[in-house]
């Protein structure tokens, strides 16, 4: 036993903490795809709030409106009352499932390009390129002491980025009330404490995640990239490191002297400078990689450089990596993009948006729902019929008023009438004015003769006036006493 | 102990010098986020101790500079709710009550807290849906005894019904007739009066039933049998029974008499209360409007039991 030697090895610290990153510009093909992302989703966010839409003189002319006060939800034609629900619902599931489409497709592309986190983070650092200069500035000022213009710079910087962050924070409460409103009200401290509280909330986590956090969220806190991981298979695109062709790297003037010995990498590190997580992409895939392709964008700008073909890091399938390596033809990438994976995410996905476009189209603006009375089930009246209560709902999902018509069908000799109308002049149907987009309640009492069975079905049927509406209509249960012969 | 302290190789972490064995404890520090939470909670539980009680004493605990409790909590928050009524209250207070429906706002306002204060008062013996039982009147329907319009339902509710320590109450008193009619009498008069409703055919029986409705009952019942609201005597016509309408009980009726109380609410409730009963009750289907000139509620329960009684006399 003594001849066992004790362990030598220094375990890992149970925590890592964070190195620098300081990523370098770049520019590149992969760079400008990066820009214009940038630059449409970023208007998205900003802009949609402040696009009117005019539906008349009873709903708000807000394009794209979250009333949870009032509890609508409004995006262009389409307005959405709460028991609509499940169109959020499938929106956010078509959502999910385009994810796995995108990732089983082309892999973290979400990621990479369109992830709020990245997009902001990369925002804030072009601001913080712009403040502190490229990569080695940066360094150099991190590791400056503090005087006059590091103190400087960091302020001007953490003032650029909590601007950035509170604009963040600003337009999100924007999407939930008339946004010239709430600016004003905003301003003059009349704003309700929750959207200060939410702008506030939505600024810290926008200037701590943006800029500080950054590649630590994607990697620590971010369930999705884990997620993906478990999503992506040998035919997703991964940015790959093509390390048949790049190894041995060494240094140009190593390689230069004795091509056969070489690879393409000539090791100049430029695919670890620009990289904003701070990854080597030449160790393998990683889950730090958001697949944002700068690296690929660098490393091309040097092969051209020392002229050799681009594409030395680049977007590669796995199974594609083994062919090209062992001497065969990759797959044409129109093939790996249609294979029954994502046809079949493709189709899910398709279905439900069909779905939903189809009962959009189908749905009626004009709902009733008829809740009967449950004690007393009936009453008997003096003149011995039988009386049944109901409470009605009508609700006019139209943005303007409109007369609803209620009748009754399959009940013999029924009459009704409302808690502010008499029985002396009941009839078989009663009309309401129903306020635009409103739910209409009401108490509605119908007789009937005691002759009959004891629960006879019967239907209560509202429609429109203006004609042009499919109406809405309910079965209920009429009750009458057991018959005691 | 000797100190053994020494710092372990493969961590860099100091032992705290004991060694059993030769299994040694390392001295590894808390984390730093722990130990500025763990002090956080005891700065934390220092302010609570002083700001709210905390310590147990004898018969209570310390009370907390900020004098918290929470009885003065529910206290304030009661208060507060008081205060946000107090615009519906007042008007309530200052409405009359046969005026309560043509206002539409106070009279949902009224129903709805007639709907709370019912579910509270009258349930115990007209039921948690206003259905009444036997004996109980049934409060959905168009059958009132004692009158069913506003005015009339907010009376009852204020002055009850024979109610003996109030000289306002609603009164009257049937006799009984067991001694007074003979068997075969009482059987010809319910048999008449069922016969009124449609519950027997006309008859020989019924006819000598008539004689004697016209003779005993018709002053209080009506000589066409459809009641009288001023005494509370039912509509014998309908089909609505308080009681029953068999022969059975109507018979039992006759002979013992019925008189149902009510206890009046005016020295239990406040008169808002009161008012929105009255509007909950007229809400349940059956309310009347108030007839064409309001009656001062006196003329209404101002009828001497006395009256009443030398009528039923006869």
């Amino acid at each position: 036993m003594s001849g066992i030697e004790p362990l030598k090895v220094q375990q890992p610290a149970l925590y890592e903490g964070r190195r620098g990153v300081y990523p370098k510009a770049v520019d590149g093909f992969f760079r400008r795809m990066k820009w214009v992302i940038m630059a449409v989703t970023l208007a998205i966010y900003y802009i949609t709030p402040w696009i009117r839409w005019d539906r008349g003189q009873y709903a708000p002319d807000q394009a794209v409106l979250v009333d949870l006060a009032n509890r609508r939800f409004y995006m262009f034609q389409i307005e959405i009352w709460p028991h609509e629900f499940y169109y959020v619902v499938g929106l956010l599931i078509m959502a999910g499932i385009g994810l796995f489409l995108v990732t089983s497709a082309v892999g973290r592309a979400w990621c990479g390009y369109a992830c709020p986190q990245t997009v902001w983070t990369d925002l804030f650092q072009h601001v913080e390129r712009f403040i502190d200069g490229d990569r080695n500035a940066q360094i150099r000022l991190e590791k400056a002491s503090w005087g006059v213009e590091k103190i400087s710079k960091r302020l001007t910087k953490w003032a650029a980025w909590l601007f950035i962050a509170f604009w963040t924070g600003g337009a999100w409460i924007m999407y939930f009330a008339d946004a010239p409103t709430l600016v004003r009200e905003f301003w003059s401290g009349e704003a309700a404490t929750v959207a200060y509280a939410t702008v506030g909330i939505l600024t810290a986590t926008t200037f701590i995640f943006g800029g500080f956090m950054r590649e630590q969220v994607c990697i620590y806190m971010c369930p999705w990239p884990r997620i993906q991981t478990a999503m992506m298979d040998e035919k997703s695109l991964l940015v790959t490191y093509k390390d048949w062709r790049g190894e041995q790297r060494g240094s140009l003037k190593q390689a230069q002297a004795n091509p056969q010995a070489f690879g393409d990498c000539i090791d100049c590190n430029q695919c670890v400078a620009v990289c904003p997580t701070g990854i080597d992409i030449r160790e393998g895939p990683q889950i730090g990689c958001i697949t944002c392709a700068l690296c690929i964008d660098a490393c091309d700008k040097v092969m051209a450089q020392i002229g050799k073909p681009r594409g030395l890091i680049d977007y590669c399938t796995l199974d594609d990596a083994v062919a090209v390596k062992s001497g065969r033809q990759a797959n044409p990438p129109l093939k790996t993009l249609f294979r029954p994976r994502t046809i079949v995410y493709f189709g899910i996905w398709a279905s439900i948006g069909l779905a939903m476009l189809f009962t959009l189209g189908q749905r009626t603006r004009l709902d009733l729902s008829v809740q009967p009375d449950r004690n007393p089930v009936y009453v008997r009246l003096s003149d011995g019929a039988i009386r049944n209560n109901f409470t009605l709902k009508i609700r006019n999902m139209e943005t303007r008023p409109r007369i609803v018509d209620v009748t009754i069908n399959g009940l013999s000799g029924a009459v009704m009438w409302t808690a502010d109308g008499k029985r002396e002049f009941a009839k078989q149907s009663v009309n309401f004015a129903v306020a635009p987009d409103a739910v209409h309640k009401v108490r509605l009492f119908i007789a009937a003769p005691p002759e009959g069975e004891e629960r006879t079905e019967f239907r209560i049927t509202t429609r429109a006036r203006s004609g042009d509406e499919r109406g809405d209509s309910d079965t209920v249960i009429f009750e009458r006493p057991e018959t005691e012969e | 102990m000797s100190d053994k302290k020494r710092i372990d190789q493969p961590t860099g972490t100091e032992t705290v010098g004991h060694e059993w064995d030769g299994i040694e404890e390392l001295d590894t520090p808390m984390p730093r986020w722990w130990v500025i939470s763990f002090w956080a909670c005891i700065v934390w539980g220092i302010g609570y101790l002083i700001l709210y009680p905390a310590i147990p004493m004898a018969n209570s605990a310390t009370r907390g500079v900020l004098n918290w409790t929470s009885r003065g909590e529910l206290d304030a928050e009661m208060k507060a709710e008081t205060l946000r009524r107090a615009p519906i209250t007042s008007a309530l207070a200052s409405i009359p009550v046969e005026q309560l429906a043509g206002n539409e706002r106070l009279y949902q306002a009224a129903v709805e807290g007639g709907r709370a204060a019912f579910k509270v008062h009258c349930v115990q013996c007209h039921g948690s849906g206003a259905a009444g039982s036997k004996g109980y009147p049934n409060l959905n329907d168009d059958d009132w005894l004692w009158g069913g319009d506003l005015n009339a339902i907010h009376v009852t509710l204020t002055h009850g019904i024979r109610q003996p320590d109030h000289d306002e109450t609603r009164f009257s008193q049937m006799p009984a007739f067991a001694g007074v009619l003979s068997t075969g009498e009482i059987d010809a008069v319910t048999s008449y009066v069922r016969s009124l409703s449609g519950l027997e055919k006309a008859s020989a029986n019924t006819a000598a039933g008539a004689t004697i409705f016209g003779n005993n009952c018709a002053s209080c019942h009506g000589a066409d049998g459809k009641g009288m609201r001023e005494f509370g005597a039912p509509n014998l016509t309908d089909g609505i029974w308080l009681y029953g309408g068999d022969k059975a009980t109507l018979t039992a009726t006759v002979n013992q008499a019925r008189y149902g109380v009510m206890p009046r609410w005016n020295n239990r409730l406040d008169p808002v209360t009161i008012k929105m009963l009255a509007a909950y009750v007229h809400s349940l289907g059956g309310g009347e409007e108030a007839p064409a000139p309001v009656t001062a509620p006196v003329a209404v329960s101002g009828t001497s039991p006395a009256k009443v009684a030398t009528n039923v006399g006869n």
